[in-house]
């Protein structure tokens, strides 16, 4: 209970400056991570460079809770890239593995079809009703890297969102009550 | 100054900093590795190939593949994922590329294989352009590593044909 009487009392005698000093080095740090993210979305050239495997379709390869590192170059797509793509009438993207591509002579447009490593077929089921193929419109960047466990955090966070009101508010005391 | 509170957070921002340069100098070390793979693949038989109702062409394949991937195993790989794919040209498209068979390989020891299989994916043309067809097939694996970039190269074999006539 120290702690928090400790902490209550560093409230009430917060001064006016103090209070616009932190106001400012909390904006500094929500500006920080939007620059951050703006850059990498820059440099990779997708619209979200990181993203969260969501399901099991992958596996062993990727589990849920890794995550992944896109990147979206002008290179043509090719057989055997892990692609993210967004179907017509579905809001979560899908992560799977691109198993055949064929690629105009004229127009250089490519049809792509794709299948999760873990799933007995192909994704003609998962797209839209009637589409056999993936156009490049639809592919939102391709998989060049990996991290184990780490998007664990935002699905905690996304499917118990109690969690995350308690995170934000005790990181926000955090700074609120630091006196540096 | 020095709560609790002040350590837990200086504790926490160690543990991450080690743990984030351990996994990209884990990453790093597999550039040291320089892999020397071998493949070969046989088309044992044509069991049929046909022209389907909506006129693409579709033939299926019985495969010889033998190959030693053994080479490209580091400490930091997961997996590696394997699979052989026809590639041929015709003339509305400049490239086909068509997976056959595929495979995951969870560990050195399985890295060196030999199967006998009939195509798992169809082996289907946009269009009716298989007749005579040269054709390359090609070994391609994606290797996935426990943290870092993932891999890919391949091995084209070329000099494939498909016969001249309907079976």
């Amino acid at each position: 209970m120290g702690w928090v009487a400790e902490q209550m009392d560093s409230i009430k005698s917060l001064q006016i400056r103090q209070v616009l000093t932190q106001g400012v080095s909390l904006g500094m740090i929500v500006t920080s991570a939007l620059i951050i993210w703006k850059a990498l979305m820059c440099i990779t050239g997708s619209e979200s460079p990181v993203v969260v495997v969501l399901s099991g379709s992958m596996e062993p390869g990727f589990k849920r809770g890794d995550i992944l590192f896109l990147h979206m170059s002008n290179d043509p797509i090719r057989a055997g890239e892990i692609v993210v793509f967004n179907v017509d009438g579905r809001e979560i993207p899908i992560v799977h593995r691109v198993i055949k591509v064929h690629e105009r002579e004229d127009t250089g447009e490519v049809d792509v079809l794709t299948k999760g490593d873990n799933n007995y077929g192909d994704d003609r089921l998962l797209y839209a009703h009637g589409q056999l193929w993936l156009q490049r419109h639809h592919i939102m960047g391709r998989a060049v890297g990996f991290l184990p466990y780490v998007g664990w955090v935002t699905i905690i966070m996304t499917e118990k969102p109690i969690i995350k009101y308690i995170l934000i508010g005790a990181l926000g005391l955090l700074v609120i009550t630091s006196k540096d | 100054m020095h709560s609790f509170v002040y350590r837990a957070n200086a504790l926490l921002t160690l543990g991450v900093t080690v743990l984030a340069l351990m996994c990209a100098m884990a990453s790093l070390s597999d550039n040291l590795n320089v892999p020397s793979p071998s493949a070969h693949v046989h088309v044992l038989n044509i069991n049929w190939f046909q022209r389907q109702r909506d006129g693409n062409d579709e033939v299926s394949l019985t495969l010889n593949i033998s190959a030693n991937l053994q080479s490209m195993f580091t400490w930091n790989t997961k997996q590696a994922f394997v699979f052989l794919s026809a590639e041929y040209e015709t003339p509305k498209n400049s490239l086909n590329q068509v997976s056959l068979w595929d495979g995951i390989i969870p560990s050195q020891e399985h890295a060196k294989f030999w199967i006998h299989a009939t195509n798992k994916y169809r082996f289907a043309d946009q269009g009716s352009n298989l007749r005579g067809k040269e054709f390359n097939l090609t070994l391609h694996w994606h290797v996935m590593p426990k943290t870092g970039r993932m891999f890919a190269d391949k091995i084209v074999m070329t000099g494939y044909r498909l016969p001249e006539e309907y079976r």
